[in-house]
């Protein structure tokens, strides 16, 4: 770089100089696979110009198992564990999707009290998840506190399943035509002990960031997408919302006893990474409101509905889908009579979502790739399945 | 909905019935993608959920193409099917929605199915350069590709 001191060359020429100096040519970058911000292992090339990013390609399959063909060669019931290891940090609701799906080519129906805890325990799930995507989502962008007051609070949840199937993570908690275990002693003082305590923790995170200068400047106009764009390209979830949508699965067709609560979809106006934020906090609280209707009206009764020892469901196919944390999860099954499916499809919310990731960063600097990342709240287990 | 195709589109729109609830309908090859485009605009299915496909080796046209379709306004779902045989390629539907991008390099990548005028067909979770496509039924659970195994992990096998 010349001295400007002791130059004496005019602004033009070191223009000149800096174009031979400065290569202006696109930039191609590799992020990942092994990056702490990409949550798991995902590779993103990104061609730059400057700090700009003009294009985006990802490259996934890292965390390939080949799910759907081990689910053709095991039994239904035996399948039912490994749909816990797609979305890993949502495990009950992927479990409450699969069996659904099962329970509804064998037309059956769990019975009520089953549905309420499986509602109670989905919400907290979805509680859990919103709480890790928080804390992670914060670091990424530079803001270290949440993470650590998130996962404190998460631990009430995980400890909740711990009592209830004795997993925390992979819970397998719900069998095909309901669910295995009855509440524990305590459970429902539990959960209720829980929602008090809570509540004033959601409150906190968003005393942390919601006025935060820097969590504004950081998130606001970031990654916008419009509801137009978001249909096109299949994107659901908290996503879908933020951007104008007003459409939840527990809404538009109900499933479990998702019926009997009374609860808001949060919509966002904005479509952009503050207004997703805004969006999964009111979720939040929402899913408060639906837990406390839940424990406060749980009815008795079995908790098992009448499913045959070796499950056969009859020759057909059948697609149900649930609102998980991420956005549609649906399961397309096809039996042809025996005791294994013959196909089982996953459609995981993350990858389609995953997809609108080029969109999102056109013209947007590398940083706020980061960000967009963040919030588009992935899991690549279940991206890659 | 479906006599109103049926007038448009004739005999092309073979079984449509509703099994368990849900409504589906199997259609003749020649008619993707106008099908889909029509379901889109004239009958407002305007999210495309899932795009799979089901493989059946005694069929004469062993693949089962299946796309699973919702319309917000209506708060319904479809399933439009069509049969096809071993190697045939069908049209993209990208043009129509342009979320079919990842999910038809994924049923290119685990059945081998090409789709025509896809702007970037590659493998999407294996890796390129395997050979075979894994959801096919006679692929077997333990198989890989045990080639691209050695010359690229280094080891002997992938198990």
């Amino acid at each position: 770089m010349t001295d400007g001191s002791t130059s004496t060359t005019s602004h033009l020429e070191l223009e000149e100089h800096d174009k031979t100096f400065l290569d202006s040519n696109e930039l191609i970058i590799n992020m990942g696979p092994q990056h702490p911000a990409t949550h798991g292992v995902l590779r993103v090339i990104l061609k730059l110009d400057g700090e700009k990013v003009l294009g985006t390609e990802c490259v996934i399959g890292y965390l390939h198992r080949g799910v759907e063909k081990i689910a053709e060669n095991r039994t239904y019931a035996m399948f039912n564990p490994y749909v816990d290891r797609m979305d890993y940090v949502a495990a009950v609701s992927n479990g409450l999707g699969y069996c659904e799906a099962v329970e509804k080519l064998l037309d059956v129906k769990a019975p009520p009290r089953a549905n309420y805890i499986r509602v109670i325990l989905t919400e907290l799930n979805r509680l859990a998840s919103h709480m890790l995507w928080l804390g992670t989502h914060a670091l990424d962008i530079g803001a270290i506190t949440p993470l650590f007051y998130t996962f404190r609070d998460r631990e009430e949840i995980l400890k909740i399943f711990e009592k209830y199937c004795g997993a925390r993570l992979t819970t397998h908690a719900f069998r095909i035509g309901g669910c295995l275990y009855e509440t524990y002693e305590g459970f429902e003082q539990d959960v209720k002990k829980f929602l008090v305590f809570v509540a004033p923790k959601i409150d906190e995170y968003e005393e942390l960031l919601t006025t935060n200068r820097i969590w504004v400047e950081r998130t606001k106009g970031v990654g916008k997408i419009s509801g137009k764009d978001c249909i096109a390209l299949g994107v659901t979830g908290p996503v879908l919302r933020a951007s104008g949508v007003r459409w939840d699965v527990r809404k538009a067709q109900p499933y479990a006893a998702y019926s009997d609560f009374d609860f808001e979809i949060p919509v966002g106006q904005n479509g952009d990474t503050y207004d997703r934020y805004l969006v999964r906090m009111a979720e939040m609280r929402q899913s408060l409101r639906i837990i406390r209707q839940a424990v406060e009206k749980i009815p008795e009764g079995p908790i098992m509905a009448k499913v045959p020892k070796v499950i056969k469901p009859p020759v057909g196919e059948i697609y149900h889908s649930i609102e998980a944390p991420k956005g549609e999860l649906g399961y397309f099954i096809v039996s042809d009579g025996s005791t294994q499916p013959y196909r089982v499809r996953v459609r995981p919310p993350s990858f389609v979502n995953l997809q609108a990731l080029d969109v999102m960063v056109r013209g947007q600097l590398v940083a706020d790739v980061i960000a967009v990342i963040g919030t588009l709240d992935i899991v690549l287990g279940e991206v890659d399945r | 909905m479906v006599a109103t195709l049926k007038r448009q589109f004739g005999s092309g729109i073979g079984e449509a019935s509703t099994y368990l609830g849900q409504d589906y309908m199997v259609v003749d090859r020649s008619l993707i993608p106008e099908i889909l485009q029509v379901l889109r605009d004239q009958e407002q299915f305007d999210y495309c959920v899932d795009i799979t496909a089901v493989h059946y080796p005694s069929r004469e046209k062993p693949f089962e193409v299946v796309w699973i379709l919702y319309s917000f306004a209506r708060n319904e779902r479809i399933r439009v099917k069509t049969l096809i045989a071993d190697g045939e390629a069908l049209p993209s539907s990208v043009p129509v929605w342009p979320t079919a991008n990842w999910i038809e390099r994924e049923v290119y990548d685990m059945f081998g199915i090409r789709f025509e005028g896809h702007p970037d067909l590659k493998r999407i979770l294996l890796p390129e350069g395997w050979k075979g496509h894994p959801l096919r039924k006679e692929y077997g659970i333990i198989q890989q590709d045990k080639e691209w195994v050695q010359i690229n992990l280094g080891i002997e096998s992938g198990q």
